[in-house]
């Protein structure tokens, strides 16, 4: 690409860059993660063996990483439903998407005692 | 044509000598291929947004429920899905999510690859391998749930 022609769009292009990022990553997810859920049909014991992995703690370093996709997308695909179907949509898409991200800092203060606990107390003892 | 004369066109516009008529862009012609006379494109808009109002019930209540609820992810287990898969309504939840999570993830993919994959053999087999993974992922699912058997040893 020659120099100083990329795009750098604002707001509305990087949270659409992090919509279709995340989007992509969940289905990904979503594929293996019917696959493990399907070992139920096999033996209890293929499906504990396999949902151990889930209990590791760098495993829930990446569960803490897709409960990040998963609440960015979905708090941004309602701001983009709002964008389309809301008659002011457009004029405050960019206070939207702050509130998206505001939003979405909470919720992943809350979710991280939750989700990454176990793995804290395994790896640090007591 | 240059500025000039394209401002000289629009000279002596009136009732006797109407503007050029603009054909929209894609506009359908008898030259429009069939495939491509349907709504499809805005069924599947409409979709994204309704399936994804409805995901994130299902989607946000499930991650609550197997990541933060009754000691997170550590009570996983065999015994736990037994459990949960006794109920009719569990079914249903994750049933109905298994479609609409699928479809959607698909139907978004497609769009993806239309948007990066350039050459028609990469863009035709490139959908291929998404729509063989999706019927494929679709379909153990559901026969998961409804073929699960808790006395399976
Ligand atoms: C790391 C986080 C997750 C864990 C620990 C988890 C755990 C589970 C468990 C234990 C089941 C068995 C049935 C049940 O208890 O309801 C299940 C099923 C299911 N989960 Fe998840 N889940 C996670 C994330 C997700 C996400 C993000 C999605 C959606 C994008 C999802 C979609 C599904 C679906 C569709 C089923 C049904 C599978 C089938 O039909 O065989 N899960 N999950
Ligand atoms: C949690 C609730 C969800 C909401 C509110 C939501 C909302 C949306 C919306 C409105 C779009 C259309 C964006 C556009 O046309 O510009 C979209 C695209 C997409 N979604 Fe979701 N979605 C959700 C869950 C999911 C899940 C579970 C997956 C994966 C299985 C997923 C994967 C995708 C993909 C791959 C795209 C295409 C992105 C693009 O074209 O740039 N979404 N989502």
């Amino acid at each position: 690409m020659p120099a100083g022609t990329l795009y750098r769009g604002r707001e509305g292009m990087w949270s659409w860059v992090a919509h279709r990022v995340t989007g992509v990553l969940i289905f990904f997810f979503l594929f293996v993660h019917v696959l493990d859920t399907a070992l139920v049909r096999v033996s209890p014991e293929a499906y504990d063996d396999t949902i151990a992995v889930y209990k590791t703690p760098l495993v829930a370093v990446m569960e803490y990483g897709l409960v990040a996709a998963v609440l960015f997308h979905a708090l941004n695909g309602l701001r983009v439903v709002a964008v389309d179907f809301w008659a002011s949509g457009t004029r405050y898409q960019k206070q939207m998407l702050w509130t998206v991200v505001g939003l979405w800092l909470v919720l992943m203060a809350g979710a991280a005692y939750p989700v990454l606990g176990h793995a804290v107390r395994e790896v640090f003892g007591s | 044509m240059s500025a000039t004369s394209s401002v000289s066109a629009t000279e002596g516009i009136g009732p006797d000598n109407p503007a050029p008529l603009v054909e929209p862009p894609r506009a359908r012609s008898a030259r429009t291929p069939k495939s491509t006379r349907t709504n499809f494109e805005l069924y599947g808009w409409v979709f994204m947004r309704l399936s994804g109002i409805v995901l994130v019930v299902l989607v946000l209540g499930h991650l609550l429920i197997q990541l933060v609820l009754d000691g997170g992810v550590s009570k996983v287990s065999f015994a736990f899905v037994a459990g949960r898969w006794a109920s009719p309504f569990w079914m249903a939840w994750d049933l109905i999510m298994l479609w609409l999570a699928m479809l959607h993830g698909a139907n978004g993919l497609r769009t993806i690859i239309n948007d990066y994959a350039q050459r028609d053999g990469t863009r035709f087999w490139l959908k291929m391998l998404l729509y063989t993974a999706t019927v494929f992922t679709v379909l153990l699912g559901t026969l998961v749930i409804f073929t699960f058997d808790p006395n399976i040893r």
